[in-house]
């Protein structure tokens, strides 16, 4: 049995999360994959900004800071650039990640700033009472598309790809060894790197799109789910509709912090002369 | 015999002496996007930080600076943003956070005209009421307002002292007269300076709440990453930092934040007055309005006419108290400024004497001529 009470916040409990929630999933597999990576508590800036995922610093005991909708990387940018030697984690949702934070979620990319940030993709606004975000698929529901969203939805390992982070992984809350795995390798990576988690969530998005309970869902993501590898022999057609998980990119790039750090060694010796 | 000379004149903008005021109070992290007139604040800290080994960033929008400094800020670092108008509009909701969460630092707003884009190369004060309640809630901050090129370097260090002692947002309202204006500034010696740094706690981890209510209403500081793992939010929280919806916890946070500064009013207020002893009608001035306000009572008073001068440079919180002890014995206010009256309100609210006002809002500065104008109309 994993340690998890070593993270956790016990007085914290019970939390907020419904039952069949994604969250705690996502949750436990970060746990599981900062204890392989050895990162001392002490260590690690947990950040996140509004909504149910970004409830998740509450409950775990890291230096944890919960901000304004859509923020948290802008927060975790001032912070790691103050303070190199923390590791920062961002948790993040579809909405507060790709809507009112994609700004900052795609400069952060940019600057290709050191930062791993998981994004709980639950394909709806769970906390305000499941309004239609980004990512909820054409024709599917919220209660601001009450009948059905007209929207395409974002494909957020795909803007992140795009916008110049170092490593971009996608997985599921089906797949939660492979997902701590990613997130491990995510965090020993230099550089701006990013997790797509599809998460189930049960009140909001499965019962109003009668997708059935949260088991169903999580059927749904195993029997849709293609290893990237498999995905690179199949046609567009035939890949329609599925969910292409694993470790979808991964370069090594200049990271931001170091970079500038080096520049400020470089201006102190030309002052020296 | 010539006198040994110590002291530090420079020609500078109120923009440059803002920058360099702000490094020799400590700042090493600025965050900001450019916008007229303020961009040259960034534009100095870009040069100036990497050679103190602090960190300059350019973000993608105002939003994301404001919240970099909180960042930067928890974890222990003097942290600054300037900005103008719009861009102060798009800071309001994280100065909120920075107020509710007790971060300190230090937001410079170079006013231009508004509301919108306005106008932007001219100046104006116009933010005088944003600045003290331009995010949503009741909260406490603390705004100062420079009037010349050096009492912006003064001022500026004030800010970062006032932020670390308090533990709050403080704002530094310039406006663009001052912001771009060259003047000759004798800066003070840096070992007269004095310089405040936050109070950080001596206790455990195990004993450590980062909101604790203390006989001085301001809680103890610890940075990020050095060993206490607390939580930090923009909800309502109790002592541990976790929220909570417990209405008296709710309710002595609320009441906390906002005595912290109430309290300490006496400490926090400065103003200065000039020929006021005698004087049957007061100028009520600030920022670049009171420039012209010191030679609109000379000239009155080359014509028998009894004016004075009450200059604010802490505008929030508003010395009501000193302005309702001018009023029992002086029953005419006069109040300019580069908007539709938003002091001259305050004012009063602290008297029931005739308050007039000057008011511009086309884009120039208040003229001398404009409130002699008005003294004479002062009803006698």
């Amino acid at each position: 049995m994993f340690p998890y009470e070593k993270y956790l916040r016990q007085d914290r409990f019970p939390h907020i999360w419904c039952t069949g929630c994604g969250c705690g999933i996502i949750m436990k597999a970060m746990l599981r994959a900062i204890e392989r990576s050895k990162i001392p508590k002490d260590s690690i800036a947990l950040v996140s900004g509004i909504g149910c995922s970004s409830r998740t610093p509450g409950y775990v005991d890291f230096n944890t800071l919960h901000t304004t909708h859509g923020r948290a990387i802008a927060f975790a940018t001032g912070l790691k650039l103050a303070k190199p030697l923390l590791k920062i984690i961002v948790v993040s949702g579809d909405g507060d990640a790709t809507a009112i934070g994609g700004n900052h979620l795609i400069h952060a990319a940019r600057r290709n700033l050191d930062m791993t940030v998981i994004i709980y993709n639950n394909h709806i606004y769970g906390m305000t009472g499941g309004q239609a975000s980004p990512t909820t698929p054409p024709h599917k529901k919220g209660t601001t598309a009450p009948y059905g969203s007209l929207e395409p939805s974002f494909d957020i390992a795909g803007l992140a790809i795009a916008a110049g982070a170092s490593f971009v992984a996608r997985s599921t809350c089906y797949h939660a060894v492979q997902l701590d795995k990613f997130i491990h390798k995510a965090l020993l990576k230099k550089g701006f790197s990013l997790i797509e988690v599809l998460s189930p969530c049960p009140t909001y998005y499965s019962r109003p799109n009668r997708l059935g309970t949260s088991v169903d869902m999580l059927r749904w993501y195993k029997d849709n789910s293609i290893p990237v590898e498999t995905s690179r022999k199949m046609s567009d057609h035939e890949k329609a509709n599925k969910i292409i998980v694993g470790i979808l990119y991964d370069q090594e790039r200049p990271e931001f912090c170091e970079e500038y750090h080096k520049l400020i060694e470089r201006v102190k010796q030309t002052n020296k002369i | 015999m010539k006198q040994p000379s110590n002291r530090n004149a420079k020609l500078m903008t109120g923009n440059d002496a803002c920058a360099d005021a702000a490094i020799i109070a400590g700042l090493r992290f600025f965050a900001g996007y450019p916008i007229t007139p303020s961009s040259e604040i960034a534009e100095v800290l870009a040069k100036r930080l990497p050679q103190e080994g602090g960190v300059f960033i350019q973000m993608e929008d105002e939003i994301a600076s404001m919240a970099a400094i909180i960042g930067a800020s928890l974890a222990g670092v003097k942290s600054m943003t300037a900005t103008s108008g719009p861009g102060f509009s798009l800071m309001q909701e994280n100065i909120g956070y920075a107020a509710m969460a007790e971060v300190p630092c230090v937001i410079v707003n170079v006013q231009r005209g508004g509301p919108s884009t306005g106008l932007p190369t001219l100046p104006s004060q116009g933010d005088v009421m944003q600045s003290r309640w331009g995010t949503h809630g009741d909260h406490p901050i603390i705004v100062v307002v420079p009037s010349t090129v050096r009492e912006t370097y003064d001022w500026t260090i004030k800010a970062f002292n006032f932020a670390e002692r308090f533990r709050v947002p403080v704002i530094v309202l310039l406006d663009e007269i001052i912001a771009h204006v060259n003047e000759k500034v004798i800066l003070p010696k840096i070992e007269d300076i004095k310089i405040i740094e936050r109070a950080r706690t001596q206790e455990t981890r195990a004993s450590y709440l980062p909101y604790r209510f203390t006989d001085t209403d301001i809680p103890q500081f610890a940075d990020f990453g050095t060993g206490y793992r607390y939580n930090v939010t923009g909800l309502s929280h109790d002592e541990t930092g976790f929220p909570t919806n417990d209405p008296k916890k709710i309710d002595d946070l609320y009441r906390r934040l906002n005595r912290k500064i109430e309290r300490y009013r006496d400490e926090i207020i400065e103003f200065t007055t000039e020929s006021l002893d005698d004087a049957e009608i007061c100028i009520v001035a600030f920022g670049s309005s009171a420039r012209s306000a010191y030679r609109a009572i000379r000239m009155a008073r080359k014509m028998g006419i009894k004016v004075g001068i009450f200059h604010i440079f802490v505008v929030w919180p508003f010395p009501y108290e000193a302005v309702a002890k001018l009023s029992e014995h002086i029953k005419n206010f006069i109040v300019p400024e580069m908007n539709l009256g938003q002091i001259a309100h305050e004012v009063a609210c602290a008297t029931s004497c005739n308050v007039m006002k000057v008011n511009r809002v086309d884009g120039g500065l208040i003229t001398p001529d404009e409130i002699l104008e008005a003294i004479h109309h002062v009803p006698v």
